[in-house]
């Protein structure tokens, strides 16, 4: 089928999964083995399970995916809402990322279904039954839903997410044209969820050192503001058979943005530059 | 960073074992494997040239293989490899010069590329099956 946004749920899809053994790759600590059920109060009607990873940094325990039925009649209509249900009527220990419950901080950005969005804006009614909640793919896992960001935080400083200006301060602020204003429409939206990072297959495999989707999207952010004047420092930078070439242009990141932004657009945008610059 | 103060370390959340297949990372797996497939089809032509080299004899044998129904479906399938790759690499071309990356764009031309190859292949037997006169 045809996508057009990237908030449209797929409402056919071929393969749940790709045809790889379950344990493909995964190191013996991050094996997930059967969790337990835990059921609906009798009474409830309107049941719907959710198949959520549960990690517990405190027992010895390797991760292990629960079950909950949730009473529908009794939740608000996001898997945020679920999640919430869940934490103060079943299992309060729980753990997951919440702030803004309306896509504007990225906090709750999981993996609902095989896809990487934001809990907050996805509906329980668009997920499939049972629901399957992992958190963001490819990353440490604090605990639950939790992931360790500390990793993509330090590539984002790498690319030095600020103004480098040398000309001398003017009396008020650095004036922008509106055309120039323009340029970062599109990029500035970035909430630093993680979704299309995370989604990325090429950083799964080498994200020591590839920077991402996100991070890159981040240093076009910086390399096309008119007020910036360090664009062939931040270029050199990203010259590099990984930083940035790293990325085949799969794209699984424009399909997933939670903000319908092009990170795969931007990032062709910068290996634009790299070309342009030597000619 | 990944290690808990217990000195325990964190699992990984899962990536390939989890994430579902879209049109965009099926399509770019597809475009590595039909490179691979392509990469040892390199060496079958090599192989054909040699065996032509080598005189009558060796080449017969090497055409009777090629010529046997396993034979065929393997250039069948080295076929669409090809055209699927081509194809590909076509779409990757577009991308390079910054344009087609509206994502509906990027579905439409998604789709593009998988009946096109297999137009193209289907194209290509019939038209070789006439030149042989082989009806």
């Amino acid at each position: 089928m045809i996508i057009d946004s990237s908030n449209q749920v797929a409402r056919t899809t071929l393969l749940k999964r790709f045809p790889v053994p379950k344990n493909f790759g995964v190191s013996p600590e991050s094996r997930i083995s059967k969790g337990k059920t835990w059921p609906a109060s009798v009474g409830a009607v309107n049941v719907k399970a959710f198949e959520i990873y549960r990690y517990d940094p405190d027992s010895e325990a390797n991760p292990r995916l629960d079950t909950f039925e949730v009473d529908l009649d009794d939740c608000g209509p996001m898997v945020l809402d679920a999640l919430i249900w869940i934490k103060s009527k079943v299992d309060s220990t729980l753990t997951f990322r919440r702030s803004c419950r309306e896509g504007v901080c990225g906090s709750c950005a999981m993996n609902i279904d095989g896809t990487n969005w934001l809990a907050c804006t996805r509906f329980i009614s668009d997920t499939a039954t049972p629901a399957t909640i992992y958190p963001l793919a490819n990353l440490r896992i604090i605990k639950d839903l939790v992931p360790d960001l500390t990793h993509l935080y330090a590539q984002y400083e790498m690319i030095e997410p600020w103004l480098h200006a040398k000309t001398i301060e003017p009396e008020k602020e650095r004036l922008q044209s509106p055309q120039e204003r323009a340029e970062l429409d599109g990029a500035y939206e970035c909430i630093l969820c993680f979704c299309c990072t995370s989604g990325c297959p090429s950083h799964w495999w080498n994200g020591e050192r590839f920077l991402g989707p996100a991070v890159l999207l981040q240093a076009y952010r910086w390399l096309i503001d008119s007020r910036d004047e360090a664009t062939a420092k931040r270029l050199d930078g990203l010259e590099d058979p990984f930083r940035l070439y790293r990325c085949h242009t799969i794209l699984n990141c424009t399909r997933t943005c939670p903000k319908q932004l092009n990170p795969g657009k931007l990032i062709a945008e910068i290996k634009k530059m790299m070309v342009e610059r030597q000619a | 960073m990944s290690r808990p103060t217990q000195g325990r370390i964190r699992p990984l959340s899962p990536n390939v074992q989890i994430y579902r297949p879209q049109l965009t990372s099926v399509l770019s797996i597809a475009n590595r494997i039909t490179g691979i497939v392509l990469s040892i089809f390199g060496v079958g032509l090599v192989t054909w040239l040699v065996a032509a080299a080598a005189g009558p004899e060796v080449y017969s044998a090497f055409h009777d293989i090629m010529a046997s129904w396993p034979g065929q479906i393997v250039l069948f399938g080295g076929s669409f490899a090809f055209f699927l790759h081509l194809t590909g690499g076509i779409r990757h071309l577009v991308w390079d010069s910054g344009r087609g990356f509206q994502l509906g764009t990027i579905y439409r031309s998604g789709w593009l590329v998988i009946v096109a190859s297999v137009a193209l292949t289907v194209a290509a037997w019939i038209a070789s099956r006439f030149m042989l006169g082989v009806h």
